[in-house]
């Protein structure tokens, strides 16, 4: 992607010799990253599919699964992600306008909600460390069967729910903090004053794939958080 | 060495004539095919060759011929469609008077017990003339039962049960294969179907050690394992009264209907609590590594003879041999 | 047209710059073309290899060669080499890596970094899976079905799937760069219908690159985390269900049977017409069959699961899909065979690989009908049968299309002819010898021997002495080519611009081209395949 300094004669520099002119160059970059997005919906939509057929068959491990999640955790980290979207896109208005000192304000805004998620995801893991609740040698749902025992429920199928926890945060997780390098990328240049009303295409097609992170967890956090709250008889 | 050359296999089944009317269908159809093409190709090239004062003539298409070349193979493929279709209904459902065999599979071997109680390894013996039901588990990884002789193939899993059926009409030994890849001895795990007359399988079943019928052996760890003291065969137990309940659909708890079939039983045995009986307490144990494969099998004959009617009574039933 | 500068003087991509660097770093994208050829060919012969090792155990009906162990290694790694580091990137990420840009009139791909970073993907995963082979190897069976290669397999099933895994994002990036290529950066003039069909049969490739594979690398990630950490998501013994993984694996590797077999049908469509002297017939029709193909593709994988337990009906709606995908490739058939008719035929040596090329995928298609048809299908899938109908396809449709578009290409890649006489021989060696070696396949699978089988009964034998007499001489037509391609950069006659005296803006431009392909971007006033307006060669300069 177009990454060489821009500079005031706007002709060579910025472009790239393989394009004819900068509008071209524009719309490949912006092209590119939909469609990386597409593969990427086609990345988690093999997780959905999983998800949505365990969650079918054992619905009520799922959901005693889903309660034993923190659900301030996950509502707070449902907020800090919506507003460091918010940012992204004042940024990208910031770029567009050419308001440097604002551009980098809002991105190191950005990185600060990026990674105060990314610390909230920490906690809420560790706490499921502590609980037992990794798949593996050490997973009981010992807890959950005695703190549910109107639910029945089977230990099995409460590690495949804890399974997919994992793998659907754990991926996005690691989206993010691919997110957050990139981000700093941006931020770096943004400060070097590389990005100007006139080319800034990176900002705006890192803030694609930023709000698309964003939009996956906007996903997982119904799903996993919120399957059965109501309370128990 | 090369004693035996065959090309065809032998039917051997009722379905396997069938398959093989299908085949020689394709085999006619494929190759008119290709050889229309061939032979085009050939004479095109040849009629068509570049010469000397040959020039090539442009043509840009022609859309009544798309669609003719469209259209045509679709209402052929159709046809082809339907007819495999209708072959593989049949496969796949088994008659229902059919003779049970329950299969185990296991890295690297097939364990057969016939319901009279015959168990046998890598050899299934079976009489010409009867409909034979094949109801398949796995122990460990996936295999897969196929008999070419009979044409028939099914896919044996670890955690359910699948089935396959067959009627032998032509007396002889055919090879028994795993078709589905399992490790090691893969191309070890292969057996023989032995299909006897009547009068021969009847002296066969006489002639081997026999440890009791499925049923009864069923019956008898049903008793063990303390299960009547809920499953009464009355009203008044504290689980389903399990007389009758085979093939009939079962109301659940949750308002679903399920039919009550080798499946369901098996996983109500290990998985108690995935299905509740509408009108009954969660309260079952599993019984998941208390009992193996050839165990919950037994258990599930059992259950399976108590919905059958010629043997007399609601009680646990022996079954006659041959039924 | 063609120029008559002497090439010894002229600047091209090949002599603008020399030393390991300017190759490892190259951004051109026909430099890495050439990367791509030489990585896969090593894996070609690596696969080859371990086909011929499976070809000489078969050979006596007892497992005599090597053991049970070695040759379900041998199979498992002959799959995973030849499919994800052979096949997938063979036309794609050389012929098209190198053609693609010049076929559309521009410079280069629109990314050139990443083009060079899915190079560098696909060595690591390549460096990763030669490890893992030399190393010990692993025996799952290329389609790693769960739970065998989840919790019984001995072997590096980890690492295989890793090296998978990163070759898929190589496959990625390589189709998310000629879709961007094939919309943003056309030349001025360059419509959709006047792109040439191999352009067509990329784009349709490259959707499918760009939303199947993902999701084979998702299915491999949690087979690899279900190995490692015990999950249980596609394990029976802790409530998973391993339908599930061979559903969300067929998801990926049925559409990838025609990331393989689309860009071998664009390369015919360029070699017909260019030999027949003739607009290619019905343009509009292989155009849109190649998009119906990658579309109907993903509706059909379960048709690889008719006896593992699927639902009757969900049984019945794959098979019918099923037929509704083998109507494009039909139409394809057609419409090349009619391109001959009336035509002015050369028998060089691609079009003798495209003839082959149509004669074997048509058995190989008309084969299709036979596994798709539930009642057969019971019979013979997981026999031999399968085998020989998917190497019809893979090795008699991608593996000739691939070879043809080479020998048609390779004036333009090298500036160098290759002796022709000897490319003649190489193509009716590899035909027959692959007719040889497969047919009887056919025959061994409806007899009902299964595939994967070290040991075997007797009577299968003489069958599989055909087949392994044929895979020697197959194995000769695969090597002749590497030699005589090797000799002719040094010794070949040199080429003109144009020497088959084809349409394309890939011979608008010199042999070979330069760095920027193109001295300044053409402008396209013409359709595709204007053969009635290209003289044809009088006397093909080709080196006999």
């Amino acid at each position: 992607m177009a990454d060489s300094p821009p500079l005031a004669v706007e002709h060579d520099e910025g472009l790239h010799h393989q394009f004819v002119d900068r509008e071209q160059q524009r719309n490949a970059a912006s092209l590119g990253m939909w469609l990386f997005l597409g593969t990427e919906v086609m990345f988690f939509g093999g997780m959905f599919c999983a998800y949505l057929i365990y969650r079918y068959w054992y619905y009520k491990e799922f959901a005693a699964g889903s309660r034993s999640l923190d659900i301030w955790l996950g509502t707070t980290n449902t907020a800090v992600l919506i507003c460091s979207s918010l940012t992204v896109a004042l940024g990208v208005r910031a770029a567009q306008m050419g308001k440097r000192k604002l551009l980098v304000l809002l991105l190191l805004l950005t990185l600060v909600f990026g990674l105060g998620f990314l610390g909230i995801k920490g906690v809420e893991w560790y706490d499921k460390y502590v609980e037992h609740h990794i798949p593996g040698a050490s997973f009981s749902a010992q807890d959950l069967i005695e703190q549910y025992p109107q639910l029945h429920i089977d230990p099995a199928p409460t590690q495949i729910y804890f399974s997919l926890y994992f793998a659907m945060t754990g991926l996005h997780a690691l989206h993010m903090i691919v997110g957050v390098g990139i981000f700093c990328f941006l931020t770096y240049y943004a400060w070097r004053g590389r990005y100007t009303p006139q080319y800034h295409t990176p900002v705006e097609i890192g803030g694609l794939y930023w709000h698309f992170v964003d939009l996956i967890w906007i996903y997982l956090f119904p799903l996993l958080y919120l399957i059965d709250r109501k309370p128990l008889k | 060495m090369f004693s035996d050359f065959p090309l065809w296999p032998v039917p051997a089944s009722s379905g396997a004539g069938n398959v093989d009317a299908l085949f020689i269908f394709l085999l006619l159809l494929g190759g008119f095919v290709s050889l229309a093409i061939f032979v085009m190709i050939v004479m095109f090239a040849v009629k068509f060759r570049n010469r000397p004062g040959h020039q090539a003539e442009q043509i840009e298409g022609s859309v009544p011929l798309e669609v003719t070349w469209s259209v045509v193979p679709l209402a052929i493929f159709m046809v082809i469609f339907v007819w495999g279709a209708i072959l593989y209904f049949r496969e796949r459902t088994p008659p229902r008077e059919a003779d049970a065999v329950y299969v185990v599979a296991k890295q690297w071997m097939w364990k057969l017990e016939h319901e009279q109680g015959q168990k046998e390894i890598n050899e299934l013996h079976v009489p010409v003339g009867r409909d034979i039901k094949l109801i398949m588990t796995s122990q460990d990884v996936i295999h897969s039962f196929y008999v070419p002789a009979f044409r028939i193939k099914q896919d044996v899993l670890p955690g359910r049960y699948t089935t396959a059926w067959f009627h032998a009409t032509r007396p002889g030994v055919y090879h028994l294969f795993c078709a589905e890849y399992c490790g090691t001895s893969h191309s070890g795990m292969i057996g023989q179907v032995v299909v006897l007359e009547p009068a021969q399988y009847q002296a066969w079943l006489s002639g081997g050690i026999t440890f009791g019928s499925l049923a009864a052996n069923g019956e008898s760890l049903f008793q063990q394992l303390g299960c009547p003291t809920c499953h009464r065969f009355d009203i008044q137990g504290r689980g389903p009264n399990l007389a009758g309940i085979f093939g009939k659909p079962v109301q659940l708890e949750d308002g679903r209907t399920v039919l009550a079939d080798e499946n369901y039983i098996r996983e109500s045995i290990l998985s108690p609590n995935a299905k509740i009986v509408s009108g009954f307490k969660p309260i079952m144990p599993t019984f998941q590594g208390l009992v193996d494969e050839d165990q919950v099998t037994a258990l599930v004959a059992y259950i399976k003879s108590l919905s059958r009617p010629p043997s007399g009574a609601a009680g646990p039933a022996k079954p006659a041999p041959g039924t | 047209m063609a120029t008559t500068a002497i090439p010894v003087e002229r600047e091209h991509y090949l002599n603008t710059d020399y030393g390991i660097r300017s190759w490892l770093l190259a951004t051109d994208h026909k430099r890495i073309a050439l990367l791509y050829l030489v990585t896969i060919t090593l894996f070609f012969f690596i696969g080859g290899f371990f086909a011929l090792l499976i070809r000489l155990e078969l050979l006596t009906p007892a497992g005599d060669l090597v053991l049970a162990d070695t040759y379900n290694k041998l199979f498992t790694m002959h799959g995973q080499v030849m499919i994800f580091f052979f096949l997938i990137p063979s036309i794609p990420a050389v012929l098209g890596n190198f053609l693609v840009p010049m076929m559309v009139g521009a410079k280069d791909l629109a990314f050139p970094r990443i083009n060079l970073l899915s190079w560098y993907l696909l060595v690591g995963a390549g460096v990763l899976m030669l490890h893992c082979i030399i190393t010990g190897g692993v025996d799952s069976g290329w389609t790693f079905y769960t739970p065998f290669s989840t919790a019984f397999s001995n072997t590096k099933v980890i690492e295989a799937g890793l090296a998978i895994f990163i070759a898929g994002f190589s496959s990625i990036l390589t189709g998310l760069n000629f879709v961007v290529t094939i919309h943003r950066m056309r030349a001025p003039g360059l419509t959709w219908s006047r792109l040439p069909l191999f352009i067509w049969a990329h784009y349709a490739t490259s959707i499918i690159q760009l939303l199947g594979t993902p999701v084979l690398a998702i299915t491999l990630l949690l087979v690899v985390f279900e190995r490692a950490f015990h999950l249980g998501i596609f394990d029976p013994t802790r409530g998973g269900d391993p339908l599930l993984f061979q559903h969300l694996f067929w998801f990926y590797s049925h559409p990838a049977v025609y990331i393989m077999i689309l860009p071998a049908m664009g390369v015919v469509a360029e070699i017909i017409p260019c030999f027949s002297r003739k607009r290619i017939f019905g343009y509009s029709a292989v155009a849109m069959s190649s998009i119906a193909i990658a579309v109907f593709g993903f509706l059909v994988w379960a048709h690889h699961m008719f006896v593992a337990g699927i639902s009757l009906y969900s049984a019945m709606i794959f098979s019918i899909l099923s037929y509704l995908v083998a109507v494009p490739s039909a139409i394809k058939v057609f419409n090349w065979t009619a391109t001959m008719y009336k035509g002015s035929i050369h028998f060089e040596t691609p079009m003798l690989y495209a003839m082959g090329f149509i004669g074997l995928f048509t058995v190989g298609g008309l084969t299709g009908l036979f596994l798709a048809a539930l009642g057969i299908d019971v019979h013979v899938t997981d026999t031999y049968f399968v085998i020989a109908h998917f190497h019809y396809i893979m090795v008699g449709g991608a593996v000739m299309g691939y070879l043809g578009g080479l020998h048609f290409w390779w004036p333009k890649i090298s500036g160098r002819l290759y002796p022709e006489w000897l490319g003649k021989f190489a193509a009716l060696t590899v035909f027959l010898g692959f007719n040889l070696t497969f047919f009887p396949q056919f025959i061994l699978g409806y007899l009902g021997m299964p595939r994967r089988y070290w040991e075997y009964p007797a009577e299968f034998q003489v069958l599989n002495v055909l087949s392994t007499a044929g895979s020697t001489i197959l194995a000769v037509g695969y090597v002749l080519p590497m030699i005589y391609f090797l000799w002719s950069m040094r010794y070949g006659k040199i080429a003109d611009g144009n020497p088959w005296g084809a349409a394309g803006l890939e011979w608008k431009t010199t042999s070979p081209p330069p760095t920027d392909n193109f001295r300044e971007i053409p402008e396209v006033s013409w359709e595709a395949y204007n053969y009635d307006e290209i003289p044809s060669p009088a006397e093909v300069p080709v080196g006999r």
